[in-house]
Formats: structure tokens, sequence, C-alpha cells
């Protein structure tokens, strides 16, 4: 008994360490709950996208603000808008497709960043902070920016709750009830550069499309209605901030993977035994249905 | 339950006033100078072969597609003024898997009646019982829509038009695969719909149904063919000349019997997506 107790408050007897589990959790939520929108308007690709066009705003505060965390987050901010209006702004001018054109520019914006950072001497380490997060560095100020942001995303997904829904279920019936689709659409991806910006630390940019799109897969095959997928996507992300944080203190390991890898094996789980909708549920059901017969 | 119009409508108008309508997807033309007007508490069945641009007339009537020249007034004004405009999509159009209830599919209706920072009250709850009564789908509240039989997901769009407080609906194909009892499910609910005064546009391949239920048939493609009684409308000279190949007329003595390719649908939504 005294073992387990130990086990899991030991690593919490580190202040950093608690600061980690707390960003950890509040970024599991968040990303979780809006990561339900994500799955279900189809745009995975478009958060991955996100997530690395940030690193040229990131590459420029690190340059300019001398390694100072505060600035980083509004350049990353300040990225992340471009990058969602340019493609918006491409796709619906030109004749480009709009996967077309989150490719061209997400590559793009990643290669510059990447660029940015390589003009500093010890680049290396800077940029393996950005694309895998640090999560054992976050501050006291840090864990309040991403709590602040963290709450204002939750906010206005529980204020605009029903305007999400319609958009994101039918956009003809959201035109006849005149709902502004397209206000709604880029509100949606404001919030997404925001969760992707303030996330950075916890799981860094490479990893973020996991935090947003897992969970809320997850969700999808355990559940039928839309709040009760928000709010087990949001257990499944708070279960695997915890657990992956666990795994990377004892076993030594970088912490946003692990956290990663835990929603992955719960994906994975659900895929397969999933009461309704999993792999090999369906096929034990069939079967049974069969020699039934 | 009142169904009103909130959106003050001006007497004597028009339910529908389409003039001159023409629509283009890059270069090709759906719509070429469509023009008709339809009564309040018409019922229009429009036929016409896939392609021919009965989903894009409907999203056009709805405001969710602005035509590249003339216009479309409901009840004397633009579509955009209006909430009381609703369009019930093809089946295969609509994501069955998505997690929402029969209720919540209802009370989507209710949205742009409630306005912004606005929840649902009990009044609306209410409302949506009422309109799922209406369509004979009580029992259905709980249930995933994926759940749902074609019929039943038909009438429960239908509840969410009710429920929307629609004065004019645009049904778009919304026999097709249903069987003949299913049918007659919809067709009993257009007749309710009547009794409110409801404006009914629907988009049909069934010919003898667009003759024998509706008030007027509109034969389109493209451009307006014939518009009016179905018997005018539905001559041989008429559908040789809208469908073309697609349909073969044979004399059969007691008048002529009309096939129709009508195996695939949704076709001509491939590009009539507004977004």
């Amino acid at each position: 008994m005294q073992t387990i107790l130990e086990f899991v408050v030991t690593p919490w007897t580190y202040a950093f360490m608690g600061r980690a589990f707390l960003a950890a959790v509040i970024v599991g939520v968040v990303s979780a709950v809006l990561g339900t929108y994500v799955v279900l308007r189809g745009m995975a690709f478009m958060g991955d996208a996100l997530a690395h066009a940030i690193l040229p705003g990131v590459a420029v505060g690190y340059l300019v603000g001398g390694g100072a965390r505060g600035p980083l987050l509004w350049w990353g901010l300040g990225a992340g808008l471009l990058a969602a209006f340019g493609i918006g702004g491409i796709s619906r001018r030109a004749q480009v497709r709009e996967d077309t054109a989150i490719g061209v520019i997400f590559s793009g914006m990643f290669a510059l960043g990447i660029v940015l950072i390589s003009t500093v001497g010890s680049y290396a380490t800077d940029l393996t902070h950005f694309l895998f997060g640090d999560i054992l560095g976050v501050g006291a100020n840090d864990l309040y920016v991403i709590a602040g942001f963290g709450a204002l995303v939750l906010l206005l997904i529980v204020a605009f709750y029903k305007e999400f829904m319609v958009i994101s279920f039918d956009p003809v019936l959201a035109a006849t009830l005149r709902i502004p689709d397209r206000f709604f659409h880029y509100l949606l991806l404001v919030m997404l550069a925001t969760t992707i910006v303030v996330s950075l630390q916890t799981v860094g940019l490479a990893l973020m499309v996991a935090m947003l799109v897992t969970p809320a897969a997850t969700a999808s095959l355990l559940t039928r209605r839309l709040p009760s997928m928000m709010a087990v996507s949001a257990g499944i992300g708070v279960l695997a901030a915890l657990s992956g944080l666990y795994i990377s203190y004892y076993a030594n390991v970088a912490s946003g993977a692990a956290i990663v890898l835990v929603c992955t094996g719960f994906f994975a789980l659900a895929f397969l035994f999933a009461p309704r909708k999993g792999l090999l549920t369906t096929l034990l059901a069939d079967r049974a249905a069969r020699t039934a017969d | 339950m009142r169904f009103h119009p909130t959106h003050r409508h001006q007497a004597g108008q028009k339910s529908i006033l389409v003039k001159d309508v023409v629509v283009r997807y890059g270069d090709v033309t759906a719509l070429d100078g469509v023009s008709l007007d339809v009564e309040q508490g018409e019922r229009v069945a429009v036929v016409g072969p896939n392609g021919s641009g009965k989903s894009t007339l409907f999203k056009v009537i709805a405001g969710v597609i602005q035509p590249q020249r003339g216009g479309v007034t409901l009840f004397g004004s633009a579509p955009r003024q209006h909430i009381c405009v609703a369009y019930v999509p093809q089946r295969s159009l609509v994501d069955w898997s998505f997690p929402v209830n029969v209720q919540d599919v209802v009370m989507m209706g209710r949205v742009g009646r409630l306005g912004l920072l606005r929840w649902p009250t009990r009044r609306d709850q209410e409302m949506v019982r009422d309109c799922l009564e209406m369509v004979d789908a009580t029992d259905l509240a709980r249930r995933q829509i994926g759940e749902l039989s074609g019929g039943q997901q038909q009438r429960v769009f239908i509840a969410r038009a009710l429920a929307q407080q629609a004065e004019v609906v645009l049904l778009d194909e919304p026999m097709t695969g249903l069987d003949v009892a299913a049918q007659k499910g919809i067709l009993a609910i257009l007749d309710k719909l009547r009794e409110l005064r409801v404006t009914v546009l629907l988009s049909t391949h069934d010919l003898n149904q667009a003759a024998e239920c509706f008030d007027r048939v509109l034969l389109l493609n493209k451009s307006v063919f014939a518009y009016g009684d179905a018997a005018r409308v539905l001559s041989s000279a008429h559908l040789a000349a809208a469908y073309g190949d697609q349909l073969r007329l044979v004399d059969s003595g007691n008048g002529v019997l009309a096939f129709s390719d009508t195996s695939c649908s949704g076709g001509e939504d491939a590009h009539a997506d507004h977004s």
C-alpha cells in the first residue's frame, strides 16, 4: 500500500512536476474537447498543418526575444492565424483544393521556421523543445497563460455550442437559418491555433494533432451524442496526460510522446472492444447472430 | 402549437417568386433563365432528369446559393431575410454517423429562432415534441439518427423543418429509396403541411406520383420546359424535350408509358455544394 502511494505522490513533491501535471491536464482537456469538432468536421490535416505552421512565428519570437517565453506565444499565435486565413483564402479564390493549399502553406511555413532557427548556433536543443515539448520547463507564468487561454477556448465552445453543431452537421441548414457559417469556421480555426500555441510546451507541435484527434476519435467510438463525446474525450485527455507523465517520470522517456502513446492505446482498445462500434465486438455479434439463425 | 411567421410577410405576395435565375458552376450552367411562382400552401412536384438542376433550384430558393443573374423573393422579400424556408436534404448527403439523436436534430431547427447565446427553453422542447408527434415519430426521440430506417430519417428531417416554423419546405428527392408504405407516410405528412398552409416543393423521379399527388408540376432541365397542371406538363412532347435520351416513351394504347433512368440519385449535387 505504502509503495503505491509513494509511486503516485513522489513526482508531485517536485514543484516543476506539479506544474507539468497541471499543464498537461489542462491541455489534455481543452484539446480533447475542441478535438471533437476537428474529428467531426474532418479537419485532422488542418490541425496538423496549423501546428507545424506556427514554427516560423515561434522562431521569430525566439530570435527577437532572446529565449524569453512570453513573446513566443504571441508570435506563434500570429503565425497560426496567418496560416489559417492564408489556407482559407487560397483554397477559396484560386482553383486549388483545400488539402493542396494546406500542404503547400504548412510545409512552406515549417521550412521557414527551421531556416530561421538554424541561424542560431546551438539550435538543435531549442528546435527539439518546440517540436516535442518541454513540459518540465513550464513556469508559473506559463501555467497562468495555459489556464487562461484554455478557459477561453472552452468558454467559446460552450457559448456557441449549437452554432458549431449546426455548421458541422448540416452546412445547408446553417445557411437557411442564416448562421454565418464562415465566421464560425474561422472562429474555430482561431481557437485551434490558440490551443496549439498554448500546448506547444506540453506535447510540442510535431505530435499536437494526436492530442486533438485521438481522444476525440476514441470518444466517437464510445458515445452517441455530442455532449457525451466531449466529456469522454476530455476524460481520455486527462487520463492520458496523467498516466503519460507518470510513465515519462518512471521510465525516463519523452513526456509528450508518452502522453500521445497512451492516447493511441486508448484508441486501439476502443477500436477493438467498443460496445457497439468495436471491431471484435461487431464481429462476435455477427457470429452470434449467424449461429442463432 | 402555433406555426406562425415571425418575419413580416407582405399580404397578397406569392409564397415563392423565381425570376429569370441563372446559376453557373465554372463553365457548367446549372440553371438557365428559370422563372416560376408558387402560391402559399401550394404543393409542387419538380421533375427532370439527373443533373437537371433541381437541387440547385432549391438552394437558390432557400438563399443558400446566390444566382449569377435573376433573383428570388419569398413573400415579397429576398430569401436571406427569411428563416422560414427549410431545405430537407437528400438522404445520401447526410452524415448519419454524426453523434446526435432524433431530438437533437429536430432541435437544430430551433437554432435560428433562438439566436446567439440562448439555450433552448421548455417551450422549445415542447415544440420539438409536438413536431415529432406530427410526423408520427414520438417514440424515436432518443434514437441515434444512424439507427433509423429511410422513411424515419425523412420524417425526422421534416419534423426539423416544422420546428424551424418553415412556411416554405423544399424536399430534395425524399421518396428515393423508400418503399410504398414509407412513401405513403410522407404523403400523409404533406397533407398535414397543406392544412398549415405550408408551401411545399418536392423533387422526384416518379412521374405518376407527381401527376397524382401535386397541385402543379414543374418540368425542369436547366430551364423550365413546362409548368402547370400535370396533364398538360407531362405530355409526351414535353417529356421527350426535357429528358431526351434519358427517357423512353412507349405508346401503349391506353396512353403513353414513360420509363426513366432513376437508378442514380444525388448525381447533380456533385458541384452543388454551397461552401
